[in-house]
């Protein structure tokens, strides 16, 4: 019987028997997340045998210009944006679950992305710049600056006296109503082509990728990760209460704060590239607590592998499902993520959140 | 060299409300264990804040001891528990490695399980933070605070969702160790009998000020009662020659007193 084995081993022989058995976890999901990018980049429009994919993986210069193109030119783009972008996004909404002390937060569900697609349309409908200066980015600058400054609103309301978990989701909500209202507006005004443009912008698509995207995504999560994984302690506390948090020696309002601006970027820079692609911030933090628990030096990397593993197998299942075109990704992450992730949810016994 | 601690005109504020001023107290040293006594909201909470340096404020807290560190000083607050899904070791190595290696060493595995032995937790070790009790999770608390290996230790109500056996159990095992390890323990804590039984001083707060420091025997009597918890009653000497609290009941006419009294009556 399990309850008397714990009552027999000590604390550290669970604790270390945890602790392996996490290891193996993030080890399998990284075999797991190696052998879905492969299937992936494998995969496409184009049939080609794996047997060629894998020779013009091997030996771009002496593969036919044809096969090189489709190999290096547009899968590998679009199956590391699917690995990047998939990172970015669970990494966000993890570390916003918890600074924010909240199940319900993630990029999508506080309308960071719906800030985002704003920002897109704007440049998309008006043409009308923030930032004047780089007009050649016009689309993923307006976005990631909408993006950046509705994370920051959300960081100061909920550092505001009286401000509960419940009142961020609400405010969460009433951002992504009014940003859809805006945008609802904008595609009103909108002539056929831009409007053409938004919606395939909304969507979310990993088909804009590009390697410089895949390149800044990337730099993105290199950034973020090593500043996280050097708070890893503060922040598990961070899930203890603020006050306990605060007993323990850690800075709460500068680690949030600090905390909320890293997620800010990690969710704005993929959203500004790839459109809205829901779902991944919310469910990817959640698979991996259930999986390795909270502790961050295991529930970081796993939130990071979840995210990548989930989007990158997306891509593959965009290509599959209606052979011969590619679905937009963002439809197909929540019609068939969302009965995965509750069948989890049902299926998994501890309690998580 | 054994550790002090000596506060000087101590104060801080809670936006504009003053909730602590003008504690000073005498020179502690390690080994001290004191009663911190007063009504709810009578600013012990944010006194043991400010002397953590959790709170900014006026006054002064003069530490001496050899090696001064972040855990040095170590403020234990009122629980409020967690829905992590962390579990009780986790949560007790969780505090432990504050500011340290991701790492987690041998030596240190031990040490945690040591506590939890200790404390006679060790069957919740495995047990996630969500699952517990409420006097479960005070004892985890206690251990997440010996776990930092303090030097002075501020302990925020730590007993009152403790059954009784449980409650004498840990404070008799805090003063154990505060004897032993040389630790000055100031606790915060309601049951006068208590204070009496485990403390050596008491220190009563009322409205943010010291009212008085002293034996224990000394500061709390019938002025003590009447003045501060506004209830009727005195100390006698009980059938084991032990001073010992008696009530007859609150003064009327303060809401205060029946706030207070009310709450004696949810203890029990």
């Amino acid at each position: 019987m399990i309850s008397d084995q714990t009552t027999v081993m000590a604390g550290s022989a669970h604790y270390r028997a945890r602790s392996l058995r996490r290891i193996l976890i993030l080890s399998g999901m990284t075999i797991a997340l190696f052998l879905s990018f492969a299937v992936d980049l494998a995969t496409g429009p184009a049939n080609y045998p794996l047997a060629d994919v894998i020779f013009a993986l091997l030996n771009p210069s002496d593969a036919s210009d044809q096969l090189r193109v489709v190999i290096w030119e547009i899968r590998m783009p679009v199956a590391l944006m699917a690995l990047t972008v998939g990172a970015a996004l669970s990494t966000a909404g993890a570390q916003m679950q918890t600074i924010l002390a909240n199940p319900l937060a993630s990029p999508f569900t506080l309308g960071i992305s719906a800030a985002a697609g704003f920002g897109a349309a704007l440049a998309l409908v008006l043409g009308v710049a923030i930032l004047p200066a780089f007009v050649e980015f016009i689309i993923p600058i307006n976005a990631f600056l909408m993006a950046m400054a509705t994370a920051l609103i959300i960081h100061f309301f909920s550092r505001m006296r009286g401000v509960t978990v419940e009142t961020i989701v609400l405010l969460g909500i009433a951002l992504v109503f009014t940003f859809n209202a805006l945008l609802a507006l904008l595609q009103y005004l909108a002539s056929e082509q831009a409007l053409a443009a938004v919606v395939f912008w909304t969507m979310g698509s990993l088909v804009k990728a590009t390697w410089s995207k895949v390149a800044i995504t990337a730099i993105a999560v290199a950034i973020a990760l090593p500043l996280f994984t050097r708070q890893a302690w503060a922040l598990t506390a961070l899930r203890l209460g603020d006050a306990k948090a605060e007993s323990f020696g850690v800075n709460v309002q500068s680690l949030r704060l600090k905390t909320m601006l890293l997620v800010s970027m990690l969710a704005a820079i993929p959203v500004s590239f790839v459109g809205t692609i829901g779902f991944i911030g919310l469910v990817g933090p959640h698979i991996a607590r259930m999986l390795v628990g909270e502790d961050q030096r295991f529930f970081l990397p796993a939130s990071v592998l979840c995210g990548a593993l989930i989007l990158s197998a997306t891509s593959v299942l965009s290509k599959l499902l209606i052979p011969g075109a590619i679905l937009p990704i963002g439809v197909i992450t929540a019609l068939v993520g969302v009965p995965f992730f509750f069948s989890l949810i049902f299926a998994s016994r501890r309690k998580s959140w | 060299m054994v550790t002090t601690l000596r506060l000087e005109d101590l104060g801080t504020r809670y936006g504009r409300t003053e909730v602590v001023s003008g504690v000073s107290t005498p020179v502690l040293t390690g080994g001290d264990v004191i009663a911190v006594i007063g009504p709810n909201a009578a600013g012990k909470s944010s006194l043991f804040k400010r002397v953590a340096g959790l709170a900014k404020g006026s006054g002064k807290v003069h530490v001496e001891t050899a090696n001064y560190s972040r855990n040095t000083i170590c403020y234990m607050p009122q629980d409020t528990g967690s829905n992590a899904v962390l579990s009780v070791y986790e949560s007790v190595i969780l505090a432990a490695k504050q500011g340290s290696s991701l790492r987690v060493q041998t030596d240190e595995l031990a040490r945690i399980d040591d506590i939890l032995a200790a404390l006679r937790i060790s069957d919740l070790a495995a047990r996630n933070l969500g699952e517990l009790s409420g006097g479960q999770r005070q004892l985890v608390a206690i251990a997440q605070t010996l776990v930092r290996e303090p030097e002075i230790l501020l302990m925020d109500e730590p007993t009152s969702a403790l059954d009784l056996h449980r409650q004498m159990e840990v404070l008799s095992f805090m003063r154990d160790i505060a004897k032993r390890q040389k630790i000055i323990v100031l606790i915060a804590i309601h049951d006068l009998n208590h204070a009496l039984q485990y403390c050596d001083h008491a220190m009563a707060i009322r409205d943010g000020r010291m009212v008085a420091f002293g034996k224990c025997a000394n500061v709390i009597d019938r002025d003590l009662l009447r003045d501060v918890y506004q209830v009727d009653g005195h100390v006698e000497r009980n059938s084991l020659g032990h001073p010992h609290v008696v009530l007859r009941g609150p003064i009327t006419g303060s809401s205060h007193t029946v706030e207070y009294l009310s709450e004696r009556i949810a203890a029990q």
